[in-house]
């Protein structure tokens, strides 16, 4: 199975193990992520207000782009997530900003919203399966004990993401139960990080992630993972609570099936930052 | 005397696609929100604000630059009220001004550090200016 | 030739502040047939009345229109003014100038031209009149009270003292519904039990009472004065004329591992079981999907133990069939699942608890034998948060959207309750609007604030977060402005009401209305609030919306009197405006029959003299005392030979006529 795929900006840059990891699971568990050509950045954030219009071109160009290949779009940062379903969500469902985003880029026939969008996780959940995965798994994570810090942009708003609960998930869990770990349930999985208020606001960022963290250490996760660039670099660095590591998703992923042989050289014992 | 200026009130409620007439004064996006104690005006008083047209405060509030849009109270509101679209419409109204701008790119390097992701910065320049 | 009188009504300024009623008298007046238009301010009052009948008598009127309200409201006031003064009432037309014109119109001229042409509808209507006469029914001295709760109880003994006969139907194994779950009653404070239990005792004694529990109702056919109703009596697995209730079967029961819906899964019971102690009957059933003996056929300790040789396995379903003059819904209500509400950790937390749940940890026949515990570790809570409005009032698609009613209430009692038996526990409620309209329920409320220190604050809760051993407590202080971040032992949540699910499933068989909410939809809000649109069907208690206990009991009193004032009767005038089958066009197709909801039509073979040709044919045929009106048959006949008396095809294509001229 082939999926178009949309990297985004950071995967290209200081998240590169989030996309090599992805690639390599991937092509482990029998399917392909085929980079579209000549993306460009989704702008991070869905531009909330009604009349933006030329603020969402981009993530028109991606989905159209999959479109054409007759191909599901599959993103893997939480960010690009959300940008992409929304903007494909307006696409659909909102006549005004269809009309003017169509105007705008003059394609071959107009887009309507008629790709699909999956994160990485749901083509993991909804085509490969858990339990394939878990019949695939060679270095089962037995023992570990991991928490999933999903943030706000993977779930919210749920009518449109229609990823998971929006107040209590269960994917990430049910990949974590997969590679053999044990997943741990924390209520503060689902709030906000600080996102970009940590560039010119550290203080708050700080305690949005000390309350996540309190809240990890004290159900026991003994490590995270996330799969945003950008709830990691904040729950890495934000705050003083005490910290257990964070880690991509697709790590633990590359790493339980055997992706990994320097982490086997390790004995698995020490979890190395990525 | 406040000053009222319904003009702005009905553009903001235009921007952000919020009826303000639904909300029943819960407080449940307020109890919601993670960056209330940063917030000087919260989250269900922009959406009273609005309904009665006092628009200056909220232009001069800093809660605009701590709100993180992360829709907590937007997912909670029994009203389905979307406070968080309300204060993203005053932020880009703010923004949309000349010198309105909340972060210049000549701030830029000193914030930058070794793992900061670049998502980081796209996300704050799509937030903060125009 | 007719005679047709026009009586325009002001109804004071409801319509003539919209309407120009004079203008509306000038253009009837000028309508072919009509001798006679005038109007007047109130059309319904006692001069009005007086003034229609002078004119009748005076002008030998044939028919009359009347401009007024919704016939709903007042038709049958007009049809016996018009009998009164010597014409037969179905020559009496109104033309709804109130709801359907100036009610809904703001622009005078518009409206006024919108009445003239209604009134013009029913002048050409009135024209083809016909003089109709109303047959009789009978009515079966007997009632059917589906739901044995408070309301299906107090229903039934009314009903009974009043010296009919009436059978309840209770679904679960024992009457008594939600109210024997409860521990105390607002405002006053009483034992539910102690003031319940002597009215279950009454209702199961009462020689005019019988009780079918852990029964149904099946199907319903007939009408208002004779329905048939099927009751499925399920299999109870004991027989009811052994047992004694001595309760061994229950005690050396092996498989207990059943939820307990009495104590809302709080505990577990045994297969076989009562659900509470007070049950009645006192005779217990076996839960056959968590039997042992059921699911692998090995066990049988119920029937060895059994001294009485009660137990029967081999029990069967059994259906009923019984006559009723009259049928009452009381099915009551559940609250809401809260797996939409997960920000509040219901489903993550032992102690996050409904305010039902915590009626069960209160009462002493409960889980916890009356003790303040968490379910969690058993220890007494030193802090509690209640928490208002959880699925009440929402807009989204999570909860209702209506308010409802009995939690502020229930939730003071509790706070109460708990100060003033562990004062030691600290409580507070997190609330949208505190709301105590009735009888000494503000004084009350007030009491729980300062006589015994609860906490109320204004402002809903955004998260509850189990941290460690506690509850940690995310809300917003709006009256302080302030974010609250507390930890508490215990979160007792104030659950939105519904309907019980199942009444849905009975509003269809008995062709009673429902709303969006699955409320049963009254007859008149104000003026027939007991009585279903249907006739026959009266509404008890919360199915027909939220209602605390004592209005449940005043409300299952007045449904009781409507339901005496209906078996009283020796016979049911029915409405004439039934359906008939003209049998020259008729040509046997058998439509008219499938559509038909009350089984009225059937077909007959009949000496047809068709122009000169007689032969005999297969023809349709209304049962007139079945018929009630609807008019699907004249809709679905292909031929044009059925027809509604009172509405024919002749008559309503006039007024269309009349409308579009």
């Amino acid at each position: 199975m082939v999926y178009s795929y949309y990297p985004g900006c950071t995967l290209k840059n200081k998240a590169q193990d989030l996309d090599r990891y992805a690639r390599m699971s991937a092509e482990a568990l029998g399917f392909t992520l085929q980079e579209i050509e000549e993306w460009q950045c989704c702008g991070a954030v869905y531009p909330l207000a009604s009349d933006e219009i030329a603020t969402k071109l981009s993530a028109v160009r991606a989905l159209n782009d999959a479109k054409e290949k007759g191909q599901d779009l599959v993103t893997l940062c939480s960010a690009c997530h959300h940008v992409i379903k929304r903007v494909n969500d307006d696409m659909q469902n909102v006549e005004d900003i269809r009309t003017r985003a169509n105007n705008y880029l003059k394609l071959e026939e107009p887009y309507e919203g008629e790709t699909k969008v999956l994160h990485y996780l749901e083509v993991l959940r909804d085509r490969v399966g858990f339990d394939t995965i878990k019949e695939k798994v060679t270095h089962p994570l037995t023992g570990r004990k991991i928490g999933a810090y999903y943030g706000c942009m993977l779930l919210r708003p749920s009518s449109i993401m229609a990823f998971d609960e929006p107040e209590n998930p269960t994917i990430m869990e049910d990949f974590i139960r997969a590679l053999g770990a044990e997943p741990v349930v924390y209520p503060y999985r689902n709030e906000c990080c600080g996102g970009y208020v940590s560039l010119k606001d550290k203080p708050l960022a700080g305690t949005m992630v000390d309350r996540v963290m309190e809240s990890a250490v004290c159900h026991g996760a003994e490590e995270l993972i996330t799969a945003c660039p950008l709830c990691l670099y904040n729950l890495r660095n934000s705050g003083s609570a005490k910290k257990v590591p964070v880690t991509y998703l697709t790590e633990i992923l590359a790493e339980a099936l055997g992706l990994l042989p320097e982490k086997e050289a390790e004995g698995g014992a020490e979890h190395a930052e990525g | 005397m406040q000053k009222v200026d319904m003009a702005k009130a009905d553009r903001l409620r235009e921007m952000s696609g919020v009826n303000t007439r639904k909300c029943m004064k819960c407080g449940k996006c307020s109890a919601s929100c993670p960056a209330y104690e940063e917030m000087d005006i919260r989250p269900h008083q922009f959406v009273s604000y609005v309904e009665s047209g006092d628009i200056e405060p909220l232009l001069e509030s800093k809660s605009i630059w701590k709100c993180l849009s992360c829709f907590a109270c937007v997912e909670r509101c029994p009203r389905d009220v979307k406070p968080a679209k309300l204060i993203e419409a005053v932020r880009q109204m703010v923004v949309r001004q000349r010198g309105g701008n909340y972060l210049s790119p000549n701030e830029v390097p000193e914030l930058l550090n070794e793992e900061l992701p670049q998502q980081l910065l796209a996300s704050a320049f799509r937030k903060y200016s125009k | 030739m007719q005679r047709i009188g026009v009586f325009v009504c002001h109804c004071g300024t409801n319509i003539a502040a919209t309407v120009d009623v004079k203008r509306v008298v000038e253009a009837a007046a000028k309508e072919p047939g009509v001798v006679h238009a005038e109007d007047y301010q109130y059309m319904c009052s006692e001069a009005g009345q007086l003034k229609i009948r002078e004119a009748i008598e005076q002008k030998h009127l044939t028919g009359i229109v009347v401009c007024s309200c919704s016939p709903r409201m007042h038709e049958n006031t007009f049809r016996q003014a018009a009998k009164r003064a010597g014409i037969n009432p179905y020559m009496v037309e109104i033309a709804n100038i109130r709801e359907h014109c100036s009610w809904i119109h703001k622009d005078i001229e518009e409206a006024t031209e919108k009445a003239v042409i209604l009134a013009r509808a029913a002048i050409a209507k009135v024209m083809l009149n016909a003089p109709l006469t109303p047959g009789t029914s009978q009515v079966v001295k007997r009632a059917l009270v589906i739901g044995g709760g408070i309301a299906g109880i107090q229903t039934a003994l009314d009903i009974a003292d009043a010296g009919y006969e009436v059978d309840i139907v209770e679904k679960t194994p024992s009457i008594g519904g939600r109210m024997s779950q409860l521990d105390k009653t607002f405002p006053t404070l009483d034992c539910s039990a102690c003031i319940l239990t002597p009215k279950m005792v009454e209702a199961a004694a009462h020689e005019k009472i019988t009780i079918y529990t852990y029964s149904e109702v099946e199907k319903v056919s007939g009408f208002v004065g004779d329905f048939h109703v099927d009751i499925r009596k399920k299999a109870r697995s004991v027989d009811m004329s052994k047992c004694t209730g001595c309760g061994v079967c229950q005690e050396k029961c092996p498989s207990r591992k059943t939820p307990n819906e009495f104590n809302r899964g709080l505990n577990t019971r045994s297969a076989i079981y009562t659900p509470f102690a007070q049950a009645i009957p006192n005779v217990p059933v076996i839960d056959r999907e968590h039997c042992t003996k059921f699911k692998t056929g090995k066990c049988g300790v119920c029937a060895k133990v059994c001294q009485a040789g009660a137990i029967d396995y081999d029990q069967q379903d059994e259906i009923i069939t019984v006559d009723y003059g009259a049928i009452v819904v009381a099915t009551g209500f559940d609250t809401i699942k809260l797996d939409k509400y997960d920000e509040y950790a219901y489903n993550q937390s032992p102690d996050v608890i409904t305010s039902l749940e915590l009626e069960r940890i209160m009462n002493a026949a409960g889980p916890t034998k009356g003790h303040l515990e968490r379910m969690s570790d058993h220890k007494p809570p030193k802090s509690m948060v209640f928490i208002q409005c959880v699925g009440s009032r929402c807009a989204d698609k999570r909860g209702k959207s209506y308010c409802s009613k009995i939690c502020c209430m229930y939730t003071a009692k509790h706070a109460m309750l708990i100060r003033d038996k562990y004062p030691d526990v600290d409580v507070t409620v997190f609330y949208i609007d505190v709301r105590t309209p009735g009888k000494n329920f503000d004084e009350f409320y007030r009491r729980a604030v300062e006589e015994y220190g609860v906490h109320y604050i204004k402002g809903q809760v955004g998260k509850v977060a189990p941290q460690g051993d506690k509850l940690l407590v995310q809300a917003a202080d709006l009256l302080d402005n302030k974010q609250i971040r507390m930890e508490t032992d215990m979160v007792v949540l104030a659950t939105a009401i519904e309907p019980n699910p199942d009444v849905r499933k009975i509003a269809t068989m008995l062709t009673a209305s429902i709303d969006t909410n699955n409320f049963l939809t009254e007859s008149h809000a104000k003026l027939r609030p007991v009585e279903s649109p249907t006739a026959g069907i009266f509404l008890s208690g919360v199915c027909q919306g939220p209602k605390d206990i004592p209005e449940t009991v005043a409300q299952a009193g007045a449904a009781a009197v409507k339901v005496v004032g209906l078996l009283a009767k020796d016979h049911l005038v029915t409405n004439p405006c039934t359906a008939k089958a003209d049998p020259i066009f008729c040509n046997g197709c058998s439509t008219c029959e499938k559509v038909c909801p009350y089984g009225a039509i059937s077909y007959e073979d009949q000496l047809v003299n068709d122009h000169g040709i007689r032969e005999t044919r297969r023809v349709a045929v209304v049962n007139s005392a079945l018929c009630q009106g609807c008019g699907a048959c004249t809709v679905a006949c292909p031929s044009g030979a059925m027809d509604l008396q009172g509405f024919s095809n002749r008559q309503i294509l006039a007024e269309v006529d009349a409308i579009c001229r």
